[in-house]
């Protein structure tokens, strides 16, 4: 393998992924004075963090100024159905409004209120308008000014030391497969350019993941190819610990028609405006579908939903927005009943609820998406839609405040989609954009710690690089497997079918027998053509991660038996509090995921005291609500 | 009910390549990127292209489909007739690398030399207020996608890699646009700077960058014409010429484009411009050509291959000036937006590259 060209770096931090999280944690890093990487799979500025559409929830109350970080708290806590692990909850609700207005100074433009502060909107599951937001490109905007601070901190860093890329660089079209460890820590991480096919090797102590998600092992889904849970994989592979796995969140809203747009994501501005989802009958039928732990709060008639709009104080929200999991699973029963449209979805309806003006200035890149990509005019005519797969609310298991993941390995951090935890078993919209801020800036931040407290470099081992060549060409070199497109192809049809939104247990081991056959196959995929811009090898080597990842999944799935937020089985339909307590966390033994329970950290008592204890009461075990009781009691005393 | 359909597609690299055909099934609602995934899983598994989103937002399936500039998830296939065949090449202002991706570095170039927005110094973070009707005009251009299909369609630098040095493009002129719009950026040179540094005076408001925008963006109306004319205003107020030159009022260094050349006509900071790759060379004629009279006949000889340049040309004409060597009117007094086109007012583009009809009146002339 001598002959073998690889390009050599040496960083303080490298950050995986240039998403929202990638980039605020390499701009922290960056501030720290660390020389500092960023590896993007794609261009710069690609990244899916511009499909989001609604916005970055942050209780700044400048629209209801009743809201407050205690009330954020306490509805992402509701929308994950408390299994969130409370203490991210708690950052983020409490940091997120310093980390839009910090956007602000990079020169993000939000949509404003007529005093002039960032303009809030309504969205699904939040007590009061809470997204800022710019029209329905919240995400363009966030990465587009990340990305510009960064040019700018280069610019600054061309005036000191006369390079741009003195301290911070991007390497886009960049694919890291391997991260290589010294014992238990991190010593940098292999990958090849996209682009030549290139090998490039990243000596660095500390990594940050900030890879996204899962969703393309899904058929249906709005996810980017870029979606193949690389760092989920990168992480297993390191000695990190995967948590709630099996929580996946089917957004309720992807395009159904056409085909080829099929997944593609119709933003939740559409219900927080005025929009209603109606059967093949013309029922408005979210009403039948509230779930009892939300009764109090959504509305009962169509009338007073509809006050809602004007005047929240004194009416009760549409039930229309309610949490991402129950209108996915509302809208998968309207269907299965036959009560949808021909294309497989329901209806949503703006066109006769809005005037055609406004909803071309309140959405415009909807009324784009859809005139553009689908041939219908949203103004005259309502969508056709259906739950697409959207975001994994698992993800690498880290320690709440600093980002460091948890296993055996050290120097890992993990922000964004591919880290676990903050959002329980279902993320609320608008939580995404704000955690990207709030942890991608601690985990750049405490990497950037990391590296000043080692006291020796960790060493990079030559035999583990070498290995990671062998396995990354290896692909290329055979020519009697199967095509990767193929494997993929038939991953999505076992994920998309088996590990869907309702699940099974039957077809859960089922799931689990075929991902042990498409191992075997995936080992032994090849790849026609050569290592430059070759899309093929690209995804034979992205399969190997995808197939872990799904593995993770399946075995989580089958073994939580209850129903929460995005983890729905229909052999036990019901929440179950002693599920509550429980995280499932996967590891690796070998190359064999194994799968162990671990007990969520337990809120402190002025957070737990934040809710009611009838609230509390459909969560919490008997004994967790006598605990809570003693504390009250203890309070008032 | 798929039919089958006729495509051909640009296969090569840096070495050369050729379009190669296919024949590929359609299905209802699809999108040219459709078949690009089919043709990838299918018969042409290593067809280099790049996509994300799938839906307009990202700006990477950025191609040429049957000649024009657009985005591969866009494009839908029912805009086509059954029986038409489908062409599609890499962008053509950028370096192939392979097959349908070209090599954008230069737009990330021209990215960093922007200088960034700079945040008021006596606001904390929080304290910021700005009203809508103020943010919208700036927002406008945060729209954009960065699918660089703007600067590849520029005629400044489409077939003119000799003009990339000093010229940023569509693309940056809307983001110093943006900044000099933005309620509270700190920098009040971003128009001298567009026009000494970005070469903003090479542009003659064609408006093809309007008109291959994904986003409609009205990237001439809204962006360069208001910078270029906020330029002139500066320039040609003899009141705030005489205060900067008495106060050395300026913030901005010193350049042609600002310290008021008295001979300095509307668009010869295209002139200037060039003049960074050109020894300062005086060019009366080449003040509207489209390039901005920095032309390399070398680099003109390679970008004539394949075009049929034996036909018979019409001859440039060169431009009616008044007593004094002037052009007789401005942008200001002009009625449109720019000087008129060397190609014809009435040609719209991107013209098919075989006609063509356009040459350099001095190409052929010895360099000095």
């Amino acid at each position: 393998m001598t002959e073998t060209r690889i390009e050599r770096h040496h960083y303080d931090v490298v950050v995986i992924g240039a998403g929202g999280a990638g980039l605020r944690a390499a701009i922290e890093a960056r501030l720290a004075g660390k020389k500092t990487a960023i590896i993007s799979k794609s261009l710069f500025g690609k990244a899916h963090t511009v499909m989001a559409e609604g916005g970055a929830a942050a209780a700044m109350g400048n629209v209801n100024s009743r809201d407050n970080w205690q009330v954020h708290f306490r509805d992402t806590m509701r929308g994950g159905k408390f299994l969130n692990n409370f203490r991210m909850a708690e950052l983020h609700a409490k940091e997120a409004p310093q980390r839009i207005w910090e956007l602000e100074t990079y020169g993000a433009l939000f949509d404003r209120t007529k005093d002039g502060k960032i303009s809030q909107r309504n969205f699904g599951g939040h007590e009061y308008p809470r997204l800022a937001h710019v029209g329905d490109r919240t995400g363009l905007e966030l990465i587009r000014t990340l990305q510009q601070k960064i040019v700018s901190l280069q610019q600054e860093d061309k005036q000191e030391f006369g390079s741009y890329d003195a301290r911070i660089r991007v390497f886009s079209e960049t694919t890291i497969t391997e991260l290589l460890l010294d014992g238990d820590r991190v010593a940098g991480a292999f990958g090849y350019y996209r682009e030549s096919g290139e090998f490039v090797l990243f000596e660095a102590p500390a990594v940050v993941l900030a890879t996204g998600g899962v969703g393309r092992s899904y058929k249906v889904t709005s996810n980017s190819w870029e979606y193949t849970g690389d760092g989920h994989a990168l992480a297993l592979r390191a000695g990190a610990t995967l948590i709630n796995m099996e929580f996946l969140q089917f957004h309720p809203t992807g395009m159904v028609w056409p085909p080829s747009v099929k997944g593609i994501l119709v933003t939740e501005s559409v219900r927080g405006d005025g929009g209603v989802l109606k059967n093949s009958e013309g029922k408005r039928f979210m009403f039948d579908y509230v779930p009892d732990v939300f009764r109090k709060q959504y509305a009962e008639t169509e009338e007073e939903a509809d006050r809602w709009y004007t005047d929240p104080d004194n009416n009760r929200r549409p039930p229309e927005l309610l949490p991402r999991d129950e209108v996915a699973r509302a809208i998968n029963s309207e269907v299965k009943e036959g009560r949808g449209t021909p294309a497989g979805g329901v209806y949503l309806d703006i066109a006769s609820r809005k005037s055609a003006e406004e909803i071309r200035r309140r959405l415009p890149s909807m009324y784009h998406q859809f005139k553009e990509l689908a041939d219908v005019d949203i103004t005259k005519e309502p969508m056709e839609v259906g739950p697409t797969c959207h975001y994994v609310m698992g993800g690498v298991e880290v320690d709440p405040d600093s980002g460091a993941a948890f296993g055996t390995v050290r120097g890992l951090y993990a922000a964004g989609e591919v880290s676990g935890g903050m959002h329980g078993s279902n993320r609320l919209g608008g939580n995404s954009l704000s955690d990207l801020l709030v942890f991608g800036k601690r985990a750049g931040g405490h990497a950037a710690t990391y590296t000043d407290q080692l006291t020796t470099r960790p060493a990079v081992s030559v035999a583990a690089v070498e290995a990671a060549v062998e396995t990354a060409l290896a692909p290329l070199q055979r020519d009697t497997g199967e095509s990767p497109y193929q494997l993929q192809q038939d991953l999505q049809v076992v994920m998309g079918d088996l590990v869907g939104i309702i699940r099974r247990e039957g077809e859960l081991a089922d799931a689990m027998r075929r991902l042990a056959e498409l191992r075997e196959r995936v080992a032994k995929v090849s790849a026609a053509g050569g290592r430059r811009y070759n899309p093929g090898w690209h995804l034979a080597l992205d399969l190997r991660n995808m197939l872990v990842v799904s593995e993770c999944t399946a075995k989580a799935a089958l073994e939580r038996q209850e129903s929460r937020g995005g983890h729905t089985r229909e052999d036990y339909p019901a929440m179950d509090p002693k599920w509550r307590s429980v995280n499932l966390v996967c590891s690796l033994d070998g190359d064999a995921v194994r799968l162990t329970h671990k007990p969520l950290p337990k809120m402190r008592p002025e957070l737990i005291g934040l809710f009611d204890r009838a609230e509390l009461a459909k969560y919490l075990t008997d004994e967790e609500l006598a605990e809570f009781d003693a504390l009250t009691e203890e309070a008032n005393n | 009910m798929g039919s089958k359909r006729q495509f051909r597609i640009w296969r090569g690299d840096e070495t050369g390549g050729d379009l190669k055909d296919y024949t590929v099934e359609v299905n209802e609602g699809e999108v040219v990127l459709d078949v690009i995934h089919r043709l990838q899983a299918t018969e042409a598994p290593d067809l280099a292209c790049r996509w994300n989103c799938k839906a307009g937002k990202c700006g990477s399936c950025s191609m040429e489909i049957n000649g024009k500039p657009r985005l591969g998830c866009m494009t839908r296939m029912s805009t086509f007739e059954e029986s038409e065949t489908v062409t599609v090449t890499p962008l053509r202002t950028f370096p192939v690398i392979r097959d349908l991706v070209t090599d954008v570095s230069f737009n990330y170039e021209k990215a960093r030399e922007t200088p960034a927005f700079a945040p008021p110094a006596d606001v904390a973070p929080g304290d910021y207020r700005m009203q809508q009707v103020d943010v919208e005009r700036s927002q406008e251009f945060r729209k954009c996608i960065e699918c660089f299909l703007c600067q590849n369609v520029c005629h400044v630098i489409r077939d003119h890699d000799e003009n990339k040095p000093a010229f940023s493009g569509p693309r940056y002129f809307i983001r110093a646009a943006e900044l000099d719009m933005h309620p509270l950026d700190a920098r009040t040179d971003r128009r001298e700077y567009a026009q000494s540094d970005m070469g903003l005076g090479f542009c003659n408001i064609t408006k093809c960058c309007t008109e291959v925008c994904p986003e409609h963006i009205k990237i001439t109306d809204n962006g360069i014409i208001p910078m270029k004319e906020r330029v002139v205003d500066r320039r040609y107020d003899p009141l705030v010429w005489l205060g900067n030159k008495i106060f050395r009022r300026g913030q901005v260094p010193q350049t042609s484009a600002t310290s008021g050349h008295s001979s300095g006509a509307v668009t010869s900071g295209g002139a200037h411009g060039g003049a960074h790759a050109h020894g300062g060379g005086s060019h009366a004629g080449g003040v509207h050509s489209h390039a901005g009279g920095s032309h390399d006949s070398a680099a003109e000889r390679q970008a004539q291959q394949g075009v049929n340049w034996h036909r018979e040309v019409p001859h440039p004409t060169a431009p009616a000036v008044d007593a004094n060597g002037k052009l007789p009117l401005t942008e200001l007094t002009f009625n449109k937006a720019a000087a008129p086109s060397p190609f014809g007012d009435d040609v719209t583009f991107p013209l098919p590259p075989e006609h063509l009809n356009f040459a350099h009146p001095q190409q052929d002339e010895p360099k000095h």
